[in-house]
């Protein structure tokens, strides 16, 4: 037999319920801590949630952040933050810092006299930096966006829900959205207890996990259908072990391949898409775990209905008749 | 191992052969850019120049030659989010309504006595009459002018409402006439958004109209939002005006019906105009930048027959007097009138350099927006930052792809080769597709094609665990297959979907760089599924005839 790569044994017996109160209660409990954070520390929303103005710089001196904020303080700005940006693929002599500008009470996204001075200021201590990329955004639409983001993400769940309880059972929507706003909520944490900035890039990518998260626990899912049509008289528990043994080779195969792609993404990708990656590959991780640990015991916790049901065509009238013959 | 019907085979291989055609343009996009560029120039010329004939011998004209667009955010460029003042032109219709209403209501003196306009909200026109018997006539007069609302919802209603306050007429637009007054105001917007993006020149520019009064406006290859704002001009108003009197005191009383404004180019120097213009830009027809007799930049102009009317009529009668072009309430230049000016064309004459006449031309010709805008969201790309993301984003691509590749062949040996091929298929595919439908590819939609590099194979990953499975319960490598294939397809078929209903979500809520994302997410569910299920098996089949294997290790 040739030599294979193998991330899982060819026949696992675990016993993924065996730490339940570790695992799925240490997600649950992790779920709330990540709750909390987002409430208490609150996010490092980027212009696009809060409006303002940033800015980025580039520049063949290095970036002297102290010289930048004392040239800009002078200017009747809102708050600044300027954060000096690393990244591989600079050029050795290249040197890029963004400069976020809180945005003031004004419909406008932002004067353009104001852009020009603030130009102008940076211009003077250093002559030879460039403005790769300006974006600015006002208040108006910034409220919108916060909005529809969180319209999407909501939207997206219930479409979720909605697809698995046709294709499923109720149970199982319910297990598999548990799990993703398990993904989602303890991304929005991290990056809450780290202050990452949270722009509409994460939303995309908060959506993107959501997509893959359902993925891996819709695989498990499927081979529970399978499995429970196989074995009607194993119990629940044992038939959700043998479904999460029998796919956990996949499982990790598709995890590693995507987290490869992912990570190459996340390290050669520049830093403009970075946390965008970072996002991704936080949910993936997540993603895996949660399909493995968290969607299918909510499902055992609520039960299935494991009696005969019609399948196909048939109505509810059928079945009553063919219980009465039976 | 039942083979595939030939037709069956041969459509597979047909929808990858022009899959790959679709998207081969894209390995040489500098080439085929000039060549569709230089066929665009050349047909709206009606001839081609020898140098536009090399550019398009550059690629075949038989070869599909559509391109991936690339986003602002890879190519560089502007982005702006404006809002129309919709209210503005309420403002306008109520003004311009009053010397008709002032009129109506003065053939009617002996019943109303003397009328009054009152100060109101803008938007409203309040009338006062002196005689407040005559106030049941008088609305009636008013109500007279409304005319039917000409749109489809607001059929059977008037323009106007016309209400009584106390001792004064309200007059205002009615509800349905303020819908479609904002359904043409934006329609005239955007017409001359585009018309000048267009007379500048630049390519493929994107003039969205979005929800009921924003335009989004996207112009790749522009050097920043700014100079987008400066070509768009929030109000571009060219007008002719009388002069009063010169005056460096900015704050001088002008006097009724009179304006102060300043001069563009003299610092301190003010000129009191008489409101009402002689000629306006919207009576210009042509307007070009040219050169003066002392070889300055100019810009010269030409009227059509009303404005050339009233233009003349007033050089003649005032000749030695100064009158002012006024543009945008600042003045541009205050000639004298050395002689009667017949025929309707002039030039205008200042301290411009070629670009500022060139400008000013375009928006000359362009004319005026109807409203105010503001704008609400503006992002600047710069084209170098663009380029860094194109790199950094194809290494990341190239890397994941190898290091996928690697990863499949080492887990599943000769079918992780054939997994592979089915990947750089899928990938040509997603490219074909997108330069088909003439998607735009932004910076995390190329994110979207690396993550669907990763989860692309997981289709394949599917079918060969199963395979696996199916064969460890002894059954032939045909037959293995086969039910492999069978059995995976509900969980490919499950997991697909729900990724199809994210991709759905953020493509109807996301907006530019993020739905150029969806758009690569969703071409690369498709592809992948296509690839995974037909191409991949379709390799297998003809592996297995070639090979004929008693068994198989997967």
């Amino acid at each position: 037999m040739a030599w294979r790569l193998r991330l899982a044994p060819e026949k696992t017996n675990i016993d993924f319920f065996r730490h339940q109160w570790l695992t799925f209660g240490g997600s649950m409990a992790l779920m709330v801590v990540a709750f909390v954070a987002w409430g208490v520390m609150g996010l490092n929303y980027g212009i696009d949630f809060k409006g303002g103005t940033t800015i980025r710089t580039d520049s063949v001196n290095a970036v002297d952040v102290a010289a930048y904020r004392a040239a800009l303080e002078q200017l009747p700005l809102g708050d600044v933050a300027i954060t000096e940006v690393f990244d591989t693929n600079f050029a050795p002599d290249q040197h890029v810092a963004q400069i976020r500008i809180s945005a003031l009470e004004q419909t406008d996204a932002v004067s353009p006299e104001t852009i020009t001075q603030v130009q102008e200021a940076l211009k003077a201590v250093d002559p030879q930096i460039t403005f790769a990329a300006i974006d600015s955004v006002g208040p108006k639409v910034s409220g919108e966006l916060v909005w529809s983001s969180v319209m999407a993400v909501a939207a997206t769940s219930v479409g979720i829900l909605l697809y698995i309880w046709l294709r499923f059972e109720w149970q199982m929507a319910v297990g598999a959205v548990l799990a993703l706003l398990h993904d989602v909520f303890i991304t929005i944490g991290i990056w809450a207890v780290f202050q990452l900035k949270f722009d509409l890039t994460i939303v995309a990518a908060l959506l993107t996990i959501l997509g893959y998260s359902i993925n891996d626990t819709v695989v498990v899912f499927d081979r529970l259908r399978e499995n429970l049509a196989k074995y009607k008289t194993m119990p629940l528990r044992d038939v959700m072990n043998l479904s999460v043994n029998e796919t956990l080779s996949r499982t990790l195969m598709t995890s590693i391949t995507t987290l490869i792609a992912v990570g190459s993404m996340l390290v050669f990708g520049g830093d403009v898409i970075r946390g965008f990656a970072f996002a991704i590959f936080m949910g993936v991780l997540l993603g895996t775990y949660s399909s493995v640990y968290v969607a299918k015991n909510l499902v055992l916790f609520i039960g299935i209905d494991r009696s005969e049901k019609p399948k196909g065509g048939k109505g509810a009238a059928d079945h009553e008749f063919a219980k009465i013959d039976a | 191992m039942p083979h595939t019907p030939l037709w069956k085979r041969i459509l597979i291989w047909g929808v990858v052969l022009i899959g790959l055609a679709f998207a081969a343009p894209n390995l040489f996009y500098g080439r085929v850019e000039q060549h569709n560029d230089a066929r665009g120039a050349a047909e709206k010329a009606g001839f081609t120049t020898a140098e536009q004939q090399a550019q398009i011998d550059l690629w075949p004209n038989w070869l599909p030659s559509g391109l991936v667009n690339l986003g602002l955010d890879l190519r560089g460029g502007a982005h702006l989010l404006a809002e129309v003042q919709v209210q503005d032109v309420y403002k306008t219709r109520m003004d311009s309504l009053w010397p008709e209403v002032r009129d109506t209501l003065r053939d009617l003196r002996d019943q109303v006595g003397a009328v009054r306009r009152q100060p109101s909200p803008d938007g409203t026109l309040k009338v006062a009459i002196e005689n407040p018997a005559g106030l049941e006539a008088a609305v009636q007069a008013v109500k007279a002018l409304a005319s039917p609302v000409v749109s489809l919802t607001g059929v059977g209603q008037n323009d106007l409402d016309v209400t009584v306050e106390g001792n004064d007429i309200v007059i205002q637009l009615s509800e349905a006439e303020r819908v479609a007054t904002d359904n043409r105001t934006m329609a005239q917007s955007l017409e001359i958004i585009r018309r000048r993006v267009d007379e500048a020149g630049t390519r493929e520019p994107t003039i969205l109209r979005q929800g009921t009064d924003r335009i989004l406006i996207e112009v790749p290859g522009i050097g920043s939002a700014s100079e987008l704002k400066d070509l768009i001009g929030t109000t571009a108003k060219l007008t002719f005006n009388p002069v009063v009197r010169r005056t460096s005191n900015q704050n001088e009383d002008p006097g009724p019906r009179n304006r102060l404004l300043p001069a563009m180019n003299e610092q301190g120097v003010y000129y009191v105009i008489e409101d009402a213009p002689v000629v306006s830009g919207d009576d210009l027809i042509d307007s070009q930048p040219t050169f003066d007799q002392n070889s300055r930049p100019a810009v010269s102009f030409r009227f059509n027959t009303t404005g050339a009317r009233a233009f003349g009529d007033y050089t003649a009668q005032n000749i030695g007097a100064p009158f002012a072009i006024v543009l945008d309430n600042e003045i541009i230049s205050a000639p004298t009138i050395q002689s009667h000016i017949p025929g309707g064309s002039g030039q205008i004459t200042g301290n411009f350099t070629v670009e500022e006449a060139n400008q000013l031309a375009v928006l000359l010709r362009a004319g005026a927006l109807p409203a105010k805008m503001n704008f609400l969201e503006e992002r600047t790309i710069g084209p170098e930052l663009g380029a860094d993301s194109i790199e950094a984003g194809s290494k990341a691509a190239v890397i994941a792809m190898i290091a996928v590749s690697v990863f499949m062949i080492a887990a599943y040996g000769l079918f992780g080769v054939f997994a592979t091929t089915a990947l750089a298929i899928n990938m040509a595919l997603i490219f074909g597709v997108l330069s088909a439908i003439g998607g735009t590819l932004t910076l995390p939609g190329i994110a979207g094609i690396v993550l669907t590099i990763g989860m692309a194979v997981d289709a394949n990953v599917l079918v060969f665990e199963r395979i696996r499975e199916e064969l460890r319960q002894a059954k032939s490598p045909m037959r293995a297959i086969e039910l492999g294939y069978e059995r995976a397809f509900s969980a490919i078929f499950d997991a697909n979907v729900t990724t199809l209903i994210t991709a759905g979500v953020l493509f109807f809520i996301g907006a530019g760089p993020v739905r150029g994302f969806a758009v690569t997410l969703a071409i690369g569910i498709f592809t992948s599924v296509f690839t995974a299920l037909f191409v991949t098996r379709a390799i297998m089949e003809i592996w297995m005839r070639w090979r004929q294997p008693k068994t198989i290790v997967v």
